[in-house]
């Protein structure tokens, strides 16, 4: 929650309130997303960071239901989409909200559009579900956004095929099947992560434009404190399917509080003075069916005490919105 | 596209000739003329017997070069077994057949229509029935529809053809009468006898191909573009007709097209049973019999099939996946 | 490496009800036939020796005159009622044969059949394929021309020529169906050694000076062995029912050797008489070995792929 005047439920979009998504494989419950708690406003981008496998993606798939249902299911929680609550709707119902009150970008644009369709059905495809609008009018749609995402020669563009394009531009044109029914929230799962560096840029810029057209809410998904901080309003940082630390980009960045957020931090290469080890946070991510008791860090932790071990700490607030889970650092909730 | 097609032509030659290359060895080098002059002639042939039937065939010629002087002086030295083995399939000059005493050539074209009367129509009625099977039982995955599906494809594909065709041909024909035993009709009077050979070849095939398709759509359903169109809202009624079943097609008709030339051979088994008088009769009557001029055109002309089937499939490709291009 | 993935692959597999039935059932046929392959040291009457084996002492029956039904206790011949000397589980065929015993006796040649060809073909496979995928170059071109050659001849008339060299007989027919199926496998092996030679593993192996011999069979062959499983699985059925088909057209194996080809090959003769007993055993026996076969091995192969182990 961002106290700055825009709390109110108006300008929130999605607001996802102790989300528990598990899974259930043949080696018992893995506990993807445990209890996560986070939310973003109108016009702006909350970023959510951690390693692999914390969590991060399956809680994006969440807010669409597009978990894959053996094994996985949303067992908790409540996910809310610009006023209205997702958990209990039918997949019919949903089908409605996805591309249109919610879209999301993955990670890998090679492989995410389909290869046998041009790139100008895919998008037509996405107008024509949620309206009602003729072909003609489709096309249009469609090709008015692949020349906002910066498509050279769109007309012509929409009679090509996916494998035709490069990474980057096959990641515009995800973009602008994604935005091109102004949804109120755009969900991006690593976006520019398969692409080359120079690209990259080009496209996180895109995003920022369109956000700025229209106001689009962005949940942002990375690994990459670089991305963090350049786009990124607020931030939630996730460890083992929790939020261990939140609050305005800003604050964590300048005044990080938890020991792993700290960890990722130094972890940077550009933090290390030039001659000395790189720095890493001792030991490994556990397995999601096997979380230590206490907090899920503390095996990992260098300030770890014996609460630790015992009980899994609350986020508290440390100052403005800024918020940590650890005994150590923000001690109990007021 | 012609050009492609004549490259591929082109290139095809040289396994056309290897495939000559390897039947002559078999039938001559591995298997003695002799031999196969004892098998033709019955029982205890004597040793003149034999000689003269190795002389009539033309296999007490030299191997692979012939040297002698004729009566006029001349030599032909292509006058060879080999060399008169690679004209006769090369120029389709077949030869003529030693059981049955007709050319292979009319031979072929007298039973190719059996054959198809029964593999055409078993090959589309299975293509209609199975595939919409499949993308039912890949609609319901997951569920215990889709494993109840599995289970029963494991079931129908353990079952011999031989099986199908023994206990079909009996229990429908011979019990229930409702199909003639035996035999075949050429022209219009011929739908009553292929009918229960069609009915029982679809339903051997019918597991495992379910299974097959299946497992084709259920991969593609795994792709990430099918993630990114459930993300878009597409229905999955969307996914599987649309989405899924182009891309499936793929793989699909790498299997179906290639074997589409070996429609004309037709079913070994199914024409035994049932007295069908096409060509996979001819072929088991010629093993049989060590009719070796038949059998050494049937495996050429066998060859020139795989081949097309091959260059089929892969114009196939072209069509249905634009990744693909003539290269 | 390997270990651990074998555990794995045995864990998913035990979760799997009707693969675990299905193992045991193989496992039934597998003592069967072991049973059948264990020679009993006898001599028969005036020196001449017999080959039984430890399955022809207990279920070997002394031939009666003719058929009889399942658990009959009267026969017939020419239409004549004969009393039957012991009690027949499944009937006699047409010689007087327990059919019971008979059908026991084909399990071996099955196990043989499904087996034998799958290694020889898996040993050309193996060899051509890791040779041809990993040399590339004029090796590659010429492993493909043959096998694209012999691909072209219809494995059918491949396996007759064969045949009509070497003599009829069980072994015989195993080298002949080996030597005819190879081509497949080696096509999946050539495929997967282009895609791991230029693994990074096999590069640092490579460059910390391992040769081509230590290369291709102890870095690249591990990782291509999981297609080489897969395909003698699903093979097993495949041969066991050929042999039946090869009876019938007769290049199958000698008389003597147990065969359900050979006992649903009289199927027409027999129906026509109401004698069903011996097509229904020798059926019922293929069809629970080639069924078991294909559940274990379907789980056996979602267990090995690399792609489903990845998954959750």
């Amino acid at each position: 929650m961002i106290d700055d005047g825009l709390s109110d439920t108006a300008e929130t979009v999605l607001e996802i309130e102790n989300l528990r998504t598990h899974f259930f494989t043949g080696e018992g419950p893995a506990r993807a997303v445990d209890g996560v708690s986070v939310s973003v406003g109108k016009k702006r981008t909350l970023g959510l960071v951690g390693e692999s496998g914390c969590g991060k993606t399956v809680t994006a798939l969440s807010i669409l239901k597009l978990i894959p249902s053996p094994p996985g299911r949303i067992v908790g929680g409540s996910i809310t989409l610009s006023g209205k609550e997702i958990l209990p709707l039918s997949e019919v119902e949903m089908r409605d909200i996805r591309g249109k009150l919610a879209s999301m970008i993955f990670q890998e644009p090679m492989t995410s559009l389909n290869p046998v369709f041009t790139i100008g059905t895919q998008i037509m495809e996405a107008v024509r579900i949620h309206t009602d609008m003729g072909r003609a009018e489709a096309r249009e749609i469609a090709v008015e956004y692949l020349a906002k995402v910066g498509i050279p020669e769109a007309r012509r563009m929409m009679l090509q095929y996916p494998h035709q394009l490069s990474g980057g531009m096959k990641q515009r044109v995800m973009i602008a099947m994604a935005l091109c029914l102004k949804p109120p929230l755009l969900i991006a799962d690593e976006p520019t992560t398969a692409l080359d560096v120079t690209i990259q840029a080009g496209i996180l810029r895109l995003i920022q434009d369109m956000q700025a057209e229209s106001g689009t809410a962005v949940l942002l998904i990375t690994h990459d404190l670089g991305i963090v901080a350049e786009m990124a309003d607020e931030v939630a940082v996730m460890y083992a399917g929790k939020i261990v630390e939140s609050g305005p980009c800003i604050s964590i960045f300048s005044s990080f509080v938890h020991p792993y957020t700290e960890g990722l931090f130094k972890s940077l290469p550009g933090r290390t003075e030039k001659g000395s080890r790189l720095y890493t946070i001792a030991g490994s991510v556990p397995s999601a069916t096997g979380f230590p008791p206490g907090c899920r860090f503390h095996t990992r932790c260098p300030l770890a005490i014996e609460k630790c071990n015992l009980e899994e700490p609350l986020l508290v607030e440390v100052g403005g919105d800024h918020r940590c889970a650890c005994w150590v650092r923000a001690g109990e909730p007021a | 596209m012609i050009q492609y097609i004549i490259r591929r032509l082109l290139l095809s030659i040289p396994t056309v000739l290897g495939v000559c290359l390897v039947t002559f060895l078999l039938f001559n080098v591995f298997a003695s003329p002799e031999a196969v002059a004892r098998k033709q002639l019955g029982k205890n042939p004597t040793s003149e017997q034999v000689k003269a039937w190795v002389s009539a065939h033309g296999m007490d010629k030299p191997m692979f070069f012939n040297l002698d002087t004729d009566k006029g002086g001349h030599v032909h030295a292509f006058d060879s077994r080999f060399w008169n083995h690679m004209r006769e399939l090369v120029f389709f000059q077949f030869p003529e057949s030693d059981y049955l005493h007709e050319k292979v050539g009319d031979l072929i074209k007298a039973k190719i229509g059996p054959s198809l009367s029964i593999t055409i129509p078993a090959f589309l009625l299975s293509i209609l029935i199975t595939l919409p099977l499949a993308l039912f039982v890949a609609y319901y995955r997951g569920t215990y529809i889709d494993r109840f599906a599995l289970f029963i494809c494991v079931i129908l594909m353990s079952i011999v053809l031989l099986n199908y065709i023994i206990f079909g041909q009996y229990l429908l024909a011979v019990v229930f009468k409702y199909f003639p035993i035996y035999g075949y009709d050429f022209g219009a009077g011929a739908w009553k006898f292929v009918l229960l050979p069609i009915i029982l070849a679809v339903a051997a095939g019918l597991g495992s191909s379910v299974r097959f398709y299946r497992t084709v759509m259920l991969n593609e359903v795994r792709a990430d573009y099918v993630r990114t169109a459930m993300a878009k809202g597409v229905s999955e009624e969307g996914i599987l007709f649309k989405h899924v079943l182009k891309n499936a097609m793929i793989p699909i008709l790498t299997v179906t097209v290639l074997s589409i030339p070996f429609l004309i051979t037709g079913s070994l088994l199914l024409e035994i049973y049932f007295g069908i008088p096409g060509m996979g009769n001819l072929m088991i009557n010629a093993i049989n019999s060590a009719d070796y001029p038949v059998i050494r055109t049937l495996v050429y002309v066998y060859s020139l099939l795989y081949i097309a089937g091959s260059i089929l499939t892969d114009i196939s490709y072209t069509l249905v996946d634009p990744r693909v291009t003539f290269e | 490496m390997a270990e651990s993935h074998l555990k794995i692959a045995v864990k998913r597999i035990r979760r799997d009800g009707l693969a675990v039935a299905g193992f045991c059932v193989i496992c039934v046929f597998a003592l069967i036939a072991v049973l059948d392959m264990v020679p009993l040291p006898r001599r028969g009457v005036s020196g001449v020796k017999w080959n039984l084996t430890v399955l022809d002492a207990v279920f070997k029956k002394a031939p009666e005159k003719s058929y009889s039904p399942p658990l009959a206790k009267k026969g017939i011949l020419n239409r004549k009622e004969f009393t039957l000397t012991s009690r027949h589980l499944i009937g006699t065929d047409n010689l007087g044969e327990d059919v019971l015993y008979n059908a026991l006796k084909g399990v071996r040649t099955a196990f043989i059949i499904g087996i034998v060809p799958s290694l020889i073909a898996g040993i050309f496979a193996i060899i051509l394929g890791l040779l041809a995928g990993y040399y590339g170059g004029w090796i590659d071109d010429v492993i493909q021309y043959i096998y694209q050659v012999l691909s072209s001849i219809p494995g059918i008339l491949l396996l007759i020529a064969m045949l009509m060299v070497m003599e009829r007989g069980l072994w015989q027919l195993c080298v002949a169906l080996g030597v005819t199926s190879w081509v497949g496998l080696c096509r999946l092996i050539r495929g997967e050694t282009l895609k791991v030679k230029n693994m990074e593993y096999v590069e640092a192996a490579r460059a910390l000076g391992a040769s081509d011999f230590r290369l291709l069979f102890r870095h690249i062959l591990p990782n291509v062995m999981y297609l080489v499983i897969i395909e003698m699985t699903l093979d097993f059925s495949a041969l066991v029912m050929s042999e039946t088909v090869l009876t019938y057209i007769g290049v199958g194996v000698e008389p003597g050797t147990g065969s359900w080809g050979r006992m649903i090959m009289m199927a027409d003769r027999e129906l026509a008489n109401a004698i069903w007993w011996n097509l229904t055993a020798a059926s019922a026996f293929l069809f629970v070995l080639v069924l078991a076969f294909n559940l274990f091995a379907d789980a056996l192969r979602d267990a090995l792929d690399p792609r489903l182990r990845g998954d959750l």
